[in-house]
Parts: C-alpha cells; structure tokens; sequence
C-alpha cells in the first residue's frame, strides 16, 4: 500500500517488543520513513537512557523537544524530533493544568508519588500515556511514535488505563484513564507495532504479546515488524572443493587458507537463513499480521547513514502490502 | 589491527584463564549474574549452575523469568517458592527455582511481624498486594533476599542466581535502602500519626493533605495506604537490619558478580556501565560471558569455537579490506558473492571485537569468555550442556566438534 496513507493511517503508533529485538532502531526507522513520505514525527520516549539519539547521530534527549533529523534537503523530507517523559514531569504539569499546582511539587518532592503509585499501580503509566493522549490532541506532528518500555511491561503499561479504571473509581485519574482507554481503542487513531527477531524465544513471545495486546488491552495491531533479516546472497557454496572451482571458473586464485574461509562463511550464512526462514513462517502461521522484514546490517553500527538505508527498506515492504482490510 | 583473534585468544583460548570461571563456581557460595534484557543471562545462570553440579557441589539456581521452554526443562511448572530437582548424570546435585516476589516478600513480613495477626493485616492489605508489582526495585530486591534465604537456610553450597531483565538491573544495590527509605517515609510517618496521638496540629496538616491526593486518585486509595502503613508499623527496623545483611553478603568474599552481555553496541554500554556500578559498590566483576558472538571466519580465530582452535591460521594477517575489496572487483560473479559474504561476517566480528575490546579491559583481570551463536536457542539440558562447552572448555572439548 502507499506508504504516505499507511501512516496517516492512525496518530500514535505504540513499539513494542522484547529486549534486544531492536525496538529502538524500528522505532527510529520508521518515524525517518514516516518523515521521508513528509509527515512530521515526534519519537517519544519514556523509559529514559537509550541507544535512540546515538541512531541519528545526537547527543542525549531530555524532557524538552529535540531536533533528531532535520527535513528538508531533495527528499522534502519532514523533521524528526524526539522527547523523553517521565511520570514525575507529567504529574506536575498535570496538576498545574487541573489547578492544583500547589500541591503537585509537594508530591513531587516528597517522593510521595511511589506511595501513590503503589497505592494504585499504573498511575505512573496513566500520567504518561495521559501525556501522549494530549500531544496526539494538539497534534504537535502529523505522526506520534511512542517506544514502548520492553516486552512484558508493555502489556502492564498498556493495560493500566482498564486497570485503574477499576482502581480509581472517582475524581481526574479515572477521567484521564477513560480518555486515555478511548485512544487505545480507537483503532484509526493509534495501532500498535510489534517488533521482533526470526528466532525461536523472541517469535514465541511476540505471538504471546500480540494475543495478550489484543484480548486484555482490545489495542489494534498493525504490521509485525522482523528485524535482523540476512539479505540473501545467490550462488553460496558451502565445501572447499565447490569453492575453489567457482574462483576457477572466474579466473581467480585463491590465497592460502580463502577457501576454508569462505566455504565455512558461506555455510554460516545459508545454515542462518534457514532457521530464520523456519522461523518467519512459524511466526507467519502463529500470527496472521502482515510482516514488515527489516535486514540485518553487515556494514556498520547503526547510525544516520544507515538508518536512511533501513527507512527506505520499511517504505518498499510497506509499498508492498496489501491495502488495510476496511 | 590485531584483528578478533588476539582478543580471543587472550580470552576464551588460555586454559589458565578460562579455568578461572570454572574456580569461581569450584569456591564461591553465591554467583550473581547480571546484565542488561536478551543478552541470555538465564541461559548463563543455568549454564553456571550446571558445571556447579558437575563439579560434585550440591547446586541451586534462582531464575527469573525463563523462556517457557527452559522453565520446562529446569522442571519449573508455573510459580512455586520450592526449588525442584533436576536429575542428570553428574556427582552433585542440580536444583532449580524461579522467583516469586509476592511470596518471598509475604515471608519477610511474617517473618518480622510482632505478631501473627500484624503479618495477617498486612498480607490483606490491598496497598501491600500492590507493592511487590508497582514499587520499581521491588524485584531486584527480592531476587537478593531469595539469595541470602537460600544461602542462610538451607545447605546448598553454591546459589546462582539470575537478575531481573529490566533496565535498572542492578537496582538491588540499592533496592533495600530504597524500600526501607519507602517504609520510613516522611508521609507515612504523617500517615499513622493518629495512632500515636501526637500533637493535633501536624495531624490536621496531614489529613489535609491526604484529603488533597484523595481529589486526585480517590478516597480508598488513600484508605488503603494509611491503613497499610499503621499496619506496618514497628516492622521497619527489622525490615533494615535484614536489608544490611543482605548489603553484606553481596560484599563478601564467598560471592562472586558474573556480567553477561551480547557485543551490541547498545548492550556493551549497558555492561559497561554495570561494571561501573558494582564498582562503587565495592564489587569487583568476577567474570564476563559474551553471548551471540559472529564467528571471524579467515581472521584468525575459529569463531565456531570461540578461540578453542585457531582454525585457518595461515590467513591470520588477511585483514576485512582484502576480502571486502575482492568483493567489490568481483561484484556480480559467484566467487565474488562469496567475498562479499566473508568480508560481511569479518566487518561483523571486527566491530564487535573493537566493542568487547574495551569492556573486556574494564572487568579485567577478570577471565572473558565468548559464546558464538549456536544453532538453536537453549531449551533444555543438552542444550546448556553445549554452552557449557563454550563458557568451561575442557581439554576434551576442546576442538572436539
């Protein structure tokens, strides 16, 4: 499908997955790609220190917006910016909205929001799920990319509106946590993006999040993403003697030792792809989502370069899609 | 460049230092093992875990979390707080359990209520039903206590255990002064100060507060912490003294801290900056076990064996450039689809070399061992019978296949 309608598709798109998948990296990829079809997108963080600015080549982020990508140049590119949020900063501009700043730095400072975090568990989730709920009103970009904390908090922080709907039956957090349910919901306006990798433990546990996301949090699911795919090479051979028949054939003489190394290496990368293969149709046959396969990259650590190269990998497997079922 | 080869001799290839991982689960009493989430930390603990048995010792491993898979293999049905035996052919003995922060933490409270009608209201209270899910560090804390009680209690030589896969994985350091600056707190204090019938003033303030959270989250939220913490009172010194205790034991000398990480960029820095923080605290890493190793074909080291056998040495001096440059001459031909693929995975062990590099200079002098990827996850015990032969090479192992 065209891309530039994939993601006007919904507001807010929610990455998840579990550590070590590259949850961040797809979360940079595809703002850069939303950006690249020209919609502005603000990455949001809420789980602090991660390796997201050092994508983009940046310095560290903070709770103030940041400039991670400029737009502009011959793509007419929109910018990429970036934020990160914490509970404590959403609960005292919460409180300063709702007209009760006179206590909010006391909560604040006393530490006293763990005790009431504990005395009603999600809260801290609710305030910053309650903040991103309000930049996607104001519409502070065209595209929210918000980057999950990991795999099993995902669902519990997903699932803390319901939660503290039951909890909190009265009063502003109840009110926020509604509001907050209906944009989860609201399948035009937010989707989740799963991420994971072509092995076994991460497959299983996508499959997990993916039925747990839909039946307890009733969220809607987008495409999976496979990250870390190799990029077939054609013609491999896998033994010696195969090996150094290929270079004959082309006129090229071995170095001591090459034909070990490239048979083995050869053997390596084929031996690799199969289990991948397995385990993208077991994933396939698991989860009827649409799969977006992002390749794993030899080259370099991934950096602006390289992400640019990732960014137009997700826009053609996008292109590829079929259109969204309406 | 010295290319991975030297890095993996210098770690995984002497006897004498790999011998040293194996001298840790021989005489230590407690091995930690910690690193940042995916990097196979349980898989590790387990493997620890096994040679301890292996070594004629009478073994326990505390997990957290495990793939499904593994859990069934450890023979770990669901929760449950009693570590079950797994049978196997080696002289010691080979137990395994997963944690269950509620109920360890519900022992502590039993353990240091006054009476057992204080521990029975507290265990009732919905606040405290809370806690062990909602107060970060909670966990981590529990994970430690689970460690000392099975060190102090029971007659096992050697407890493993695994760390919590979270970001602040090393939030136990600091989790008991945490949760005892929790139980202390200047609210709670407010809090149950009706029970102590001090001066009406401070009281008034206090319920005046109280009554500003209840706008916000709800009048019985505010019920249940005032009622837990008056329930929890008097139980806080205990509730100290045991979390120095604890503080001590990971000091002493009987544990040994194991760092496990995957040579990412991302996750070496996270190591790194474990290394950094057991450091303050006085902890010296012991050992360092990188997972998910590529092999550097025709660099040197047989990747496959992680530094065991030096493979195809003759081409040692062969750097990345000679492969990656053929590759690019020959684009567009079989053979150069072959030294594409070469100077590929040589770029891939090249740079996660230069990564480990440094990290593996920041735990020295502890013994670094490299896992390579294997062929499929670990789900049972032939399974971590083969990491085993990475992380402990035996002379029979080694080059055996």
């Amino acid at each position: 499908m065209d891309p530039e309608q994939f993601f006007a598709a919904s507001r807010l798109v929610i990455v998840a997955g579990k550590g070590g998948v590259g949850k961040t990296t797809v979360s940079a990829t595809l703002a850069r790609a939303a950006a690249l079809t020209g919609l502005s997108t603000l990455i949001v963080e809420v789980e602090g220190k991660s390796g997201l600015p050092a994508v983009f080549g940046q310095g560290e982020l903070g709770y103030d917006e940041v400039v991670l990508a400029a737009g502009g140049g011959p793509d007419g590119a929109a910018d990429v910016r970036a934020r990160t949020l914490t509970a404590d900063a959403a609960l005292v501009e919460y409180l300063r909205d709702h007209g009760l700043s006179r206590i909010s730095r006391r909560l604040v400072s006393s530490g006293a929001l763990d005790v009431v975090a504990t005395a009603a568990p999600g809260i801290k989730d609710i305030l910053l799920l309650g903040k991103v709920k309000q930049l996607v009103r104001e519409g502070v970009a065209d595209l929210i990319v918000l980057d999950a904390p990991a795999a099993g908090h995902a669902i519990t922080f997903l699932q803390s509106a319901r939660s503290l709907i039951d909890t909190v039956n009265v009063g502003p957090i109840n009110a926020q946590a509604r509001d907050v349910l209906s944009l989860l919901e609201d399948h035009r306006q937010c989707q989740v993006v799963l991420v994971t990798i072509p092995e076994e433990t991460p497959v299983n546990e996508a499959v997990e999040t993916a039925f747990s996301l839909e039946d307890r949090v009733g969220i809607g699911l987008g495409p999976i993403v496979v990250n870390g795919v190799y990029p077939p090479i054609e013609g491999l051979v896998v033994d010696e003697p195969a090996v150094a028949a290929t270079a004959d054939e082309a006129d090229v003489s071995l170095r001591p030792g090459e034909a070990v190394a490239l048979a083995s290496a050869a053997r390596f990368r084929l031996d690799r792809s199969a289990l991948q293969a397995e385990q993208v149709a077991r994933l396939h046959a698991q989860l009827p989502l649409s799969q977006l396969r992002l390749p794993f990259l030899f080259s370099a650590e991934i950096g602006p370069a390289e992400l640019d190269e990732l960014a137009r990998v997700m826009l053609a497997e996008i292109d590829a899609l079929a259109g969204l079922p309406q | 460049m010295t290319g991975p080869a030297a890095g993996r001799a210098d770690a995984a290839g002497s006897p004498e230092v790999a011998g040293a991982l194996a001298d840790l689960v021989a005489e230590r009493s407690i091995i930690v093992c910690c690193g940042s989430g995916g990097v196979g930390k349980t898989t590790a603990a387990a493997v620890v875990a096994l040679e301890g048995a292996r070594l004629g010792r009478n073994t326990v491993v505390v997990t957290i979390d495990p793939a499904k898979r593994l859990a069934d293999a450890l023979g770990l049905k669901g929760l449950t707080d009693t570590p079950s035996r797994i049978e196997g052919d080696w002289p010691g003995q080979l137990w395994a359990t997963m944690l269950d922060t509620k109920s360890t933490f519900d022992a502590l409270v039993v353990k240091y209520a006054a009476s057992p009608e204080q521990g029975e209201r507290i265990l009732a209270n919905r606040f405290y039903r809370n806690i062990s899910g909602a107060l970060s560090g909670t966990q981590e804390y529990m994970a430690m206590e689970k460690l000392y009680e099975l060190h102090d209690e029971t007659d096992f030589d050697l407890v493993v255990v695994d760390t919590p896969p979270t970001r602040h994985a090393l939030d136990f350091l600091d989790a008991p002064r945490r949760l005892s600056r929790f139980l202390d707190h200047r609210l709670f204090r407010l809090l149950i100060v009706p029970s102590r019938g001090i001066v009406k003033a401070v009281n008034v303030a206090a319920q005046t507060f109280l009554r500003t959270v209840s706008r916000v989250v709800g009048g019985d939220v505010v019920d249940d912490a005032v009622a837990f913490f008056q329930a929890f009172e008097g139980m806080e010194e205990g509730f100290r003294q045991r979390a120095a205790r604890v503080n001590e034991l990971l000091a002493a000398d009987g544990t040994a801290f194991v760092l496990v990480a995957s040579p990412r960029r991302d996750t070496v820095e996270e190591a790194h900056f474990f290394a950094e923080r057991l450091g303050e605290a006085g902890i010296a890493v012991r050992g360092l076990v990188v997972n998910r190793v590529h092999p550097a074909f025709g660099l040197g080291a047989d990747g496959g064996r992680g530094g065991g056998d030096d493979g195809p040495g003759a081409i040692t001096a062969m750097s990345a450039a000679g492969a990656a440059r053929r590759a690019e001459t020959l684009a567009g031909t079989a053979i150069g689809g072959l030294y594409r693929n070469l100077a590929e995975f040589q770029a891939v062990a090249s740079r996660e070399h230069a990564h480990l590099a440094g990290l593996a200079e920041a735990v020295a002098p502890a013994p670094v061992v490299w896992v390579p990827f294997l062929r499929s996850d670990v789900h049972d015990i032939a399974g971590l019978g083969e990491v085993a032969g990475y992380v402990f090479p035996r002379a029979a192992d080694v080059g055996g296949g």
